[in-house]
């Protein structure tokens, strides 16, 4: 079973996120993503100071087995990428929820976030996959 | 459930992710393919490669049949105890598969792919026709890779003192037997190694021993980098029954040095052979991306010549970028990809990447 703690959200497509004290949501993949995808190899970041959609392409990560797109949780503007990645992607599968963060926004309208999944329900659409 | 070799439950013991390979649970990696990728690059690593399928023949037209059979020539196999590789090729000189032919002492053993397992069988079978052979498949019998650079030092300690002059004596492609174990040079990573061929009820305690030893058990996934590195096809990937050895990189399999031995496939790849020399057969050539990303195999690329297509391509773990084999027009000068909509540019090499341990194009 697969590590999911409780205070993330999470999407249908395997991104967490978490809104820190003053706002700003940080933004990674899941445990049980980054174990399907293997290891892995590549991050694509995206720039800083981007407006993203929620559920728009934001990053990419390659993995030995596939590539997989990263789709923003929320919408908002990219302030920070994990530039430790770009030497270091295996970060993600070693810890998905710590250092192998992605990116960093400020969120246009915290609604977006009641229509991402808790960590129950997320745990949930793990088993039915 | 799909078919288990004899050390299934060690695997799933270890923690292993157990993937479908052609109908049998086997060990895509045990947490990590770039570091068991690694561990056979610079120390020593042991696959469990039971599911292939190994065939003994026998019988006084064996070597005769052999040198029908094989696009490669047993004849050169002057002695028990030294093997080479092969394809297999059908009519219009397609690859029904490529392997290992042993010379032994009862004969000639064969490892053929565990993919194409029931078509090679009836092809033995439909091809023996007017030989006097016994063609016997080995359910029973177990095969492990031990690779890396320590591999053989750390192999001595888990087969035992008894095999280790014979052991020490293997040049590459050469074997010996030894109470019905067989004992081979051979292998699919480009790093010095030996194969094992053994009872299947003894393959629990030589892999134990190995891992005493100081081996890590190494998976499908790092198998399948470490060969791409080392510049070998796999079958069904980067040729199949409509490929010619000439397109595969495998020409120099094709032995025509006896003008007499008429093998099957002969006549159709003596056409391959003229085509090629006149540039219109394409070539399996290698690709290295300079640029971040990764090739996947089945992906089209662009030359100076005209398209082509990746057959395999992966990240490689030693050279920390990626590479791949691709199909291209002869001649081809220069190569880009589209990645992500934007054309990167690949260089294009011999197939050979990484050989015992380090990066052997220009």
């Amino acid at each position: 079973m697969s590590n999911i703690p409780d205070d993330f959200h999470y999407t249908s497509t395997h991104e967490w996120v978490k809104v820190d004290e003053n706002g700003v949501a940080t933004v990674g993949i899941s445990d049980h993503a980054q174990e399907a995808l293997g290891d892995i190899v590549f991050v694509e970041l995206p720039e800083p100071g981007t407006e993203i959609e929620a559920r728009a392409e934001a990053a990419v990560v390659e993995s030995v087995k596939a590539a997989s797109d990263i789709y923003s949780p929320v919408s908002g503007e990219i302030t920070q990428v994990n530039e430790a990645l770009i030497d270091n992607p295996q970060l993600v599968n070693t810890a998905p929820y710590d250092d192998g963060w992605i990116y960093r926004m400020t969120i246009n309208d915290e609604r977006d976030l009641d229509e991402l999944l808790n960590a129950e329900a997320y745990a949930e659409h793990c088993s039915d996959e | 459930m799909g078919l288990r070799t004899c050390l299934f439950d060690r695997h799933a013991a270890a923690g292993a992710k157990i993937v479908d390979f052609s109908g049998w649970d086997m060990p895509l990696h045990y947490g990590s393919q770039i570091e068991e990728h690694n561990q056979v690059r610079n120390d020593a690593g042991v696959f469990d490669v039971s599911h292939m399928t190994v065939t003994d023949v026998a019988g006084i037209d064996a070597e005769n049949w052999l040198r029908y059979l094989l696009a490669n020539d047993v004849a050169r196999l002057e002695a028990p105890g030294k093997a080479l590789y092969s394809l297999l090729l059908n009519h219009d000189g397609g690859v029904v598969d490529d392997l290992i032919v042993y010379r032994t002492e009862a004969g000639y053993r064969l490892v053929t792919n565990c993919a194409t397992r029931r078509k090679v069988l009836i092809w033995l079978a439909q091809n023996s026709q007017g030989f006097m052979v016994q063609v016997e498949e080995r359910p029973n019998l177990a095969m492990m890779a031990v690779h890396g650079p320590n591999s053989i030092a750390l192999a001595h300690e888990a087969l035992g003192a008894d095999s280790t002059p014979a052991v020490r004596q293997l040049g590459n492609f050469e074997s010996f037997e030894q109470g019905g174990w067989l004992v081979a040079r051979t292998g699919y990573t480009g790093e010095l190694g030996l194969e094992v061929i053994l009872p299947a009820e003894r393959a629990g305690p030589l892999w134990d021993a190995l891992l005493a030893a100081g081996v890590k058990p190494a998976g499908l996934g790092a198998r399948d980098t470490l060969r791409l590195e080392a510049g070998m096809n796999l079958y069904g990937q980067d040729m199949d029954e409509n490929t010619s050895p000439f397109s595969a990189n495998l020409g120099w399999s094709v032995n025509l040095r006896d003008e007499e031995r008429d093998f099957l496939g002969r006549e159709a790849v003596l056409q391959h052979r003229r085509l090629q020399q006149e540039g219109e057969l394409p070539v399996l050539a290698g690709l290295v991306l300079e640029a971040r990303g990764v090739l996947r195999s089945g992906q089209p690329v662009f030359t100076d010549k005209g398209e082509g297509v990746i057959t395999s391509g992966s990240f490689s773990p030693t050279l920390k970028q990626s590479i791949a084999l691709a199909r291209i027009p002869w001649g081809s000068e220069s190569c880009q990809v589209d990645l992500r909509g934007a054309m990167a540019p690949l260089k294009i090499v011999k197939p050979g990447f990484v050989r015992f341990g380090k990066r052997i194009f220009e």
